[in-house]
């Protein structure tokens, strides 16, 4: 699957069908440190992204207000 | 995964909460938490006109939205704060997102302030953040009290609170932590009542809303973050949230019902006021004039080694 890791605009591929945490875990996120936004919909972290999916997957973590 | 309420797709599943939602169950469910908060700490007055202090980013424009959508009289104060472009695409979202929802906005460029966060980080010792926080503290009690809102708000939410708190506890501040509260009372005539109605609120929660809601906020961190404490403390909060969902939520909420009273006794005695500007202040001058001084005066020895 392509993704779009986000603040960064960094392009990452991963190979086969996996869960949204699986991704997360495998780029170095922390579970309910970013969102995984497939088209216009959210993907709960627990649910599968498929191979061929495009996924972005958005830091929400900021420094402070 | 169904959505609890009304058992369609869900798109956000809440661990920390047990449940999951769709979109459409998700917004008002958020939205209601808020409303339950402000009642609850008695926050706003129905009546009361709200300055709410945004920063383009995504709590601060949700936290405006939501209470919008609760009906309160609300104005954006916006700092735009001299962090280069970053200061500049943050000040265009506000500007948009209020633009686009014909909702009144004051704009206060620290350009025009004498003083930005970038010269204050450039003349002084200080870390840009603790500059940051001085000036953006100062312009927000000035234009509540000038423009006459009783009320001003901002978007601090639960992961910011847990990491304020965690931060207080390693260094057992006592005063900043008698003065965690999700409302302040003015302890000046200057100074206006201050409230974090998203204090109960998750980044995650607050990244979702502003998603589906379509609010077009800066992704981007500030480059003065890299390497703040504050995101230390966060990493290490979700590490213990990862393993023990609602850790966050339990540990500010628990802290403001058991310790806190017991600890407002710490509070420090009301401030008076600064002999340059007026405005409330611990010593002769505030926070703010003093760090003008001090770049002022080190502008000066600049200019005389250039002369």
């Amino acid at each position: 699957m392509r993704i779009t890791i986000l603040p960064e605009k960094k392009q990452v591929e991963l190979t086969g069908r996996r869960s949204g945490s699986s991704v997360l875990n495998q780029l170095g996120f922390l579970p309910g440190t970013a969102m995984i936004i497939r088209g216009d919909e959210l993907v709960p972290e627990n649910e599968m992204l498929e191979a061929d999916d495009e996924i972005e997957v958005r830091s929400v973590i900021s420094g402070g207000v | 995964m169904k959505c609890k309420r009304c058992r369609g797709r869900a798109e956000i599943q809440l661990r920390q909460h047990n449940t999951a939602f769709c979109r459409a169950c998700f917004i008002p469910v958020l939205r209601r938490r808020v409303e339950r908060s402000i009642a609850k700490e008695r926050m706003i007055g129905r009546d009361e006109a709200v300055l709410v202090a945004v920063s383009g980013g995504k709590d601060s424009l949700a936290l405006w939205d939501i209470l919008v959508g609760l009906g309160y009289q609300t104005t954006g104060l916006h700092l735009s704060l001299g962090i280069g472009e970053y200061s500049d695409r943050s000040t265009e979202k506000t500007a948009a997102f209020a633009a686009a929802r014909s909702l009144p906005l004051i704009t206060i460029d620290l350009r025009d302030e004498g003083l930005t966060v970038s010269e204050a980080k450039s003349f002084t010792h200080r870390p840009a953040c603790s500059a940051c926080g001085t000036l953006k503290r100062y312009y927000f009690d000035r234009l509540a009290l000038d423009r006459g809102f009783p009320v001003l708000a901002t978007g601090h939410n639960l992961d910011d609170e847990a990491a304020r708190l965690l931060g207080n506890v390693m260094h057992w501040q006592m005063e900043h932590l008698a003065r965690q509260r999700p409302v302040l009372e003015p302890s000046h005539t200057s100074f206006v009542r201050k409230v974090k109605p998203l204090y109960r609120c998750s980044e995650y929660e607050m990244a979702a809303y502003s998603f589906f809601r379509g609010i077009d906020y800066i992704l981007e961190e500030c480059p003065n973050a890299v390497g703040a404490t504050q995101l230390t403390y966060k990493d290490l909060l979700n590490r213990l949230e990862a393993t023990s969902p609602g850790s966050k939520l339990a540990f500010v909420q628990e802290f403001l019902r058991k310790a806190q009273p017991a600890l407002r006794t710490s509070e420090d005695s009301s401030p008076g006021t600064c002999t340059s500007c007026g405005m409330p202040a611990f010593g002769e001058l505030c926070a703010r004039c003093r760090l003008m001084r001090e770049v002022e005066s080190k502008r000066a020895r600049r200019r005389a080694a250039h002369a």
